[in-house]
């Protein structure tokens, strides 16, 4: 019969905010987001690694969540979709998501949007192969994808501009 | 008739559902914790068929924090089986939410873990012994109809229904025929839509007021609630059911009623805490539902000197899966497109469906439609082929024509509009037809395989219930309606609620536009509630989002419930400003939205028109004490109850089109087919918000590319699921995707108010665009497709083991001219 294990402390720093906590060695990074945090932004959308609604920035690289033990992001930095806004302004990934219709229910899009997050802050002008490669693991079962592809091109030209200064 | 017209329909406006969603702040079920809340994990049958011959839960619960359990057997003495849909003898079988004495599907529940928390459910479930005696399987369709194994004893037959649809004169178009084509057998497979999100459902049987609460994302709630409480034996105004934001569904989430019954009886053993149940990825490729899978068989057509069609005799031999649940009205609703875009008026299809050893279907995307379209596309590629004609012109030849709208198909469907050459026009236009002919014959001289594939499809939407009556004469179902709400709240916001049940196609949007228009304010200044609630008492028996219909049903609802109120605000406004209605103009004030007397421009606010309705209503004199600025409008479709024998009436309201052209070139060293051009155009209607339409052909069209060549829910001999993860299931993703170049014809509707034809659904196109282009690339090497799901691997099989596709064998020609 399996034993409670004893709880492990980790301390996570997310979206900026630093959390101890208790944890079970086998709760997974995404069940510590979404249940200890209640950061409900960041979702599970399979259980092979394969669909990506999981994914958020872990030390600055994109990475899907249920893929991680929480005790695997002792001391780490991470954002998550609640982190993307700054007082209430959205971050121009957010806005031209919406700008170019590039989500429908929605349930997909916070772990697109960190994945985009990551390949803007590695590549500013990405071709369209670009952005297809960085998004491969991030699953949308409405948009068809075309407009995301639309959406992340126009977070680049957003980022790119000089009225935004980040 | 006022100023309907600000202009907001028919305007590309934001997403009102962003904001939320794009902030991580969406509320989906998983999102949601109660109080005291607990969670459910079912125990699952590894075997396709099997008896249960012991199922023991005691270790399980003698786990600490186990609550307790459930199994099939419990839920059997305390509930009535669920309804079936179809006739006897099949309506004779008991269909339980947990297996009681056998399995029928791999992936079956047959028993229930609930505990404190999803991890110990998750280990107690593994502690549940169960022993089976595995049993003979049968896993197509064709074969069940043998009855040499059967599934449900009770019914004495794997048959769930059979009837023969027949128009026309069938012998007389045959003996006159100058071409007979004959195909042996098609098959359209097994694929699902596979929402985002799972299904999930927190229920809770409430002791306090015998009430059982739903926080679930069912996509078509007022049918679930029929089915749970006949089989709880609880009166449905009991039964509360509450949607919020849902991720995807694609008809998918329309069967989660069992699942559902399952968590309310768990609430109420665990003496009504709420019980939470998260489907896993796995359990819901394995067991939650699939689309349906169809077989045609001796298909014969009868072509006239011209390749005109004159006739199409055939059988088709649907598989629902191990239980019917939705079915059999998959038997009928292919119907409603029965003759496709097609003008041939002689017709016999035999159609059958059979259960089967794999997950029941439920309503996918394109339900029942598409798999008719492809075998009718099919049929008009490979008579083209076998003729010699282009498949362009063998199309214009056997197209309905646009001076023929409205058009009654053999069947008694009114096609309101369409106009199928000028789509062939534009798409042919956008893909650079001539251009890609000449591209083509190049590649063919250097030995390439290339092809170009049209597919012609209709959406039909809003469909007429008593299509049903057709599949069961006892049926107590026809027509189709929605509700929706439009008040002044106390304080003067506009507020709507619809009984809709939205995943993500933007109704909060486009219910917004519609009340701004007939207000003549900011659809900003409009709050549509979020997702689907009972006890908003919006709802009819027929509200859910399903059958391609918001735009005509839901809008329509809350276009009625907008005038409504309206005219009550009309007429309390007059009394207020002491004038004759027809002096009063809608619109913007400096204070927000009122209404003016034209004359004097002296004005009321919508808060002052709540006020004296709801708080201050002394002021009001006796014959104006009927109004309640709290309109509830209930939309009816035209719909008639169809000819049962004859299986004759209008079955669906709005026929929207998809016509789509693929370039495909298939590997020669790999066999991996390559898309290197599409193009999709779509017609439904007056568009309401373009950009949400061309959102939903882009995501339609990776559907039915995903269906074509990547998706499907393959079983082998003994009923495993094979691709029961989406490592193995392989959804679609960015790097498969072509770009889809869109465009748009509009021919108005003439069934809706306002010109507008339900959308969605996408009628599978690039299914059968894709299998068209496979077999315009190989038809010289003597291949016909004749299955709608395709890869690297049926291509080999086809031109190198030549163990399928072969023509020759497949296909005959008589030619009598
Ligand atoms: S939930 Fe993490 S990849 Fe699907
Ligand atoms: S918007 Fe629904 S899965 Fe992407």
């Amino acid at each position: 019969m399996p034993e409670a294990a004893p709880g492990v402390s980790i301390q996570v720093c997310v979206n900026g905010k630093l959390h101890p906590r208790e944890v079970e060695p086998r709760k997974l990074l995404v069940e510590f987001i979404r249940e200890d945090l209640e950061l409900t932004g960041t979702h599970i959308g399979c259980d092979t690694t394969y669909c990506g609604a999981c994914t958020v920035l872990m030390n600055g690289a994109a990475v899907k969540s249920c893929t991680v033990f929480a005790v695997q992001a002792d001391g780490a930095e991470i954002t998550t979709v609640e982190g993307l806004e700054k007082n209430g302004d959205l971050h121009p990934i957010q806005k031209a998501f919406g700008d170019c219709y590039g989500l429908q229910c929605g349930y997909c899009t916070p772990g697109l949007m960190i994945s985009a997050l990551q390949l803007l802050k590695d590549n500013p002008t990405p071709n369209q192969e670009q952005i297809r490669k960085a998004i491969a693991g991030n699953t949308c079962r409405c948009t068809g994808y075309q407009n995301i592809f639309k959406a992340i091109e126009n977070a680049a030209a957003k980022l790119r501009s000089p009225s935004h200064a980040d | 008739m006022g100023c309907d017209g600000a202009g907001w329909v028919g305007k590309g406006l934001a997403r009102k559902e962003d904001n939320r969603l794009l902030r991580g702040r969406g509320k989906f079920i998983d999102d949601i914790r109660l109080h005291d809340m607990l969670y459910l994990k079912f125990v699952r049958s590894p075997y396709a068929h099997a008896k249960v011959t012991s199922l023991d839960t005691a270790v399980a619960e003698a786990l600490p924090g186990v609550i307790c359990t459930l199994t099939g057997a419990e839920i059997a003495n305390q509930t009535n089986p669920f309804i079936e849909i179809g006739p006897d003898p099949f309506a004779r079988i008991k269909d339980y939410p947990l297996a009681v004495s056998k399995v029928r599907y791999q992936g079956e529940p047959v028993a229930a873990v609930i505990a404190t928390s999803p991890q110990i459910a998750d280990d107690a479930a593994e502690l549940v012994q169960v022993d089976y005696e595995s049993l003979e399987v049968v896993v197509d369709g064709e074969e069940a109809l043998k009855d040499s194994v059967l599934l449900h004893e009770e019914a004495g037959t794997n048959r769930v229904w059979q009837g023969i649809f027949e128009y026309g004169d069938i012998e007389k178009a045959f003996r006159e025929a100058a071409h007979v084509v004959r195909i042996d057998k098609m098959h359209f497979h097994r694929f699902s839509s596979t929402p985002l999100e799972n299904n999930a459902v927190i229920g809770q049987w409430d002791p306090k007021d015998e009430h059982i609460y739903y926080w679930c994302n069912n996509s078509f709630p007022s049918f679930a609630m029929q089915f749970i409480a006949a089989h709880l034996g609880i009166p449905i105004d009991r039964i509360r059911v509450q949607t919020f934001d849902i991720g995807g569904s694609f008809g998918i989430k329309i069967t989660s009623y069992p699942q559902m019954s399952v968590c309310a009886l768990a609430s109420k053993k665990a003496g009504g805490r709420p019980v939470k149940w998260i489907e896993t990825r796995s359990e819901h490729n394995v067991s939650s539902a699939h689309g349906n899978e169809r077989t045609f068989r001796d298909t014969r057509v009868a072509l006239d000197k011209n390749a005109v069609i004159m006739a199409i005799d055939s059988r088709h031999i649907d598989d629902c899966g191990a239980y019917p649940r939705y079915e059999p009205l998959g038997c009928v609703i292919w119907a409603q497109v029965f003759p496709g875009v097609y003008r041939f008026r002689n017709a016999r299809i035999d159609f059958s469906q059979a259960v089967t050893n794999k997950c029941p279907v439920g309503p996918n995307r394109g339900y029942s439609r598409m798999q008719h379209l492809w075998f009718l596309e099919r049929v008009v590629d490979i008579c083209a082929h076998q003729l010699g004609i282009p498949p362009d012109e063998m199309r214009l030849r056997n197209y309905i024509r646009p001076e023929e709208f409205p058009y009654t198909t053999p069947n008694g469907c009114v096609y309101d509009s369409g106009n199928y050459p000028k789509m062939l026009q534009v798409a042919k236009e956008r893909i650079g037809w001539e251009d890609w002919q000449k591209k083509q014959a190049m590649a063919r001289a250097e030995g390439r395989w290339l092809g170009i594939g049209i597919g012609t499809t209709l959406d039909s939407g809003t469909n007429n219930f008593g299509q049903s009556q057709i599949v069961n004469p006892n049926a107590p179902f026809s027509g189709n309606s929605q509700g929706a709400n439009c008040k002044l709240d106390i304080y003067g916001e506009v507020v709507v609620a619809v009984g809709s049940c939205p995943q993500g196609q933007g109704h909060e949007t486009t219910a917004a536009q519609v009340v701004a228009d007939v207000l003549n304010i900011h659809p900003d200044m409009v709050t549509v509630r979020t997702g689907f609630d009972t006890e908003r008492n919006v709802h009819t028996g027929a509200s859910g989002t399903y059958a391609s219909q918001f735009a005509v049903s839901g809008l329509s609802a809350v276009h009625g419930a907008a005038r409504k109120l309206k005219s009550e605000m009309e007429r309390l406004a007059a009394f207020l400003l002491k004038t004759g209605e027809e002096n009063l103009e809608f619109g913007m004030g400096q204070q927000g939205p009122q209404i003016r007397a034209k004359d004097t421009g002296s004005s009321v606010n919508y808060w002052q028109l709540a006020n004296v309705v709801n708080v201050n209503s002394a002021v009001l004199p006796a014959e104006l004490y009927e109004l309640t600025l709290n309109c509830r409008y209930v939309w009816r479709a035209p719909f008639k109850v169809p000819d049962k024998e004859k299986k004759y009436g209008s079955l669906t309201l709005t026929y929207a089109s998809q016509l789509h052209i693929a370039v495909v070139e298939i590997d020669r060293d790999t066999f991996i087919p390559h898309i290197l051009e599409y193009v999709a155009v779509d017609d439904c209607g007056k568009v309401i918000n373009p950009p949400i339409v061309e959102g939903q052909v882009y995501g339609a069209t990776a559907h039915g590319i995903g269906a074509a060549l990547m998706e499907r829910c393959l079983y082998d001999a003994v009923g495993n699921m094979l691709t029961a993860t989406f490592s193995d299931y392989t959804p679609i993703t960015a790097v498969n995707i072509p770009n889809v170049r869109y465009a748009h014809i509009e021919t108005p509707s003439p069934h809706s108010y306002n010109g507008a034809k339900g959308m969605g659904e996408g009628g599978a196109a690039p299914i059968h665009t894709i299998s068209a282009a496979l077999q315009d690339a190989l038809f010289s090497s003597g291949i016909v497709v004749s299955d709608s799901f395709n890869n690297a691997d049926t291509l080999y099989r086809a031109m190198v083991a030549r163990d399928i596709y072969q023509a020759g064998d497949l296909v005959k020609l008589e030619k009598r001219a």
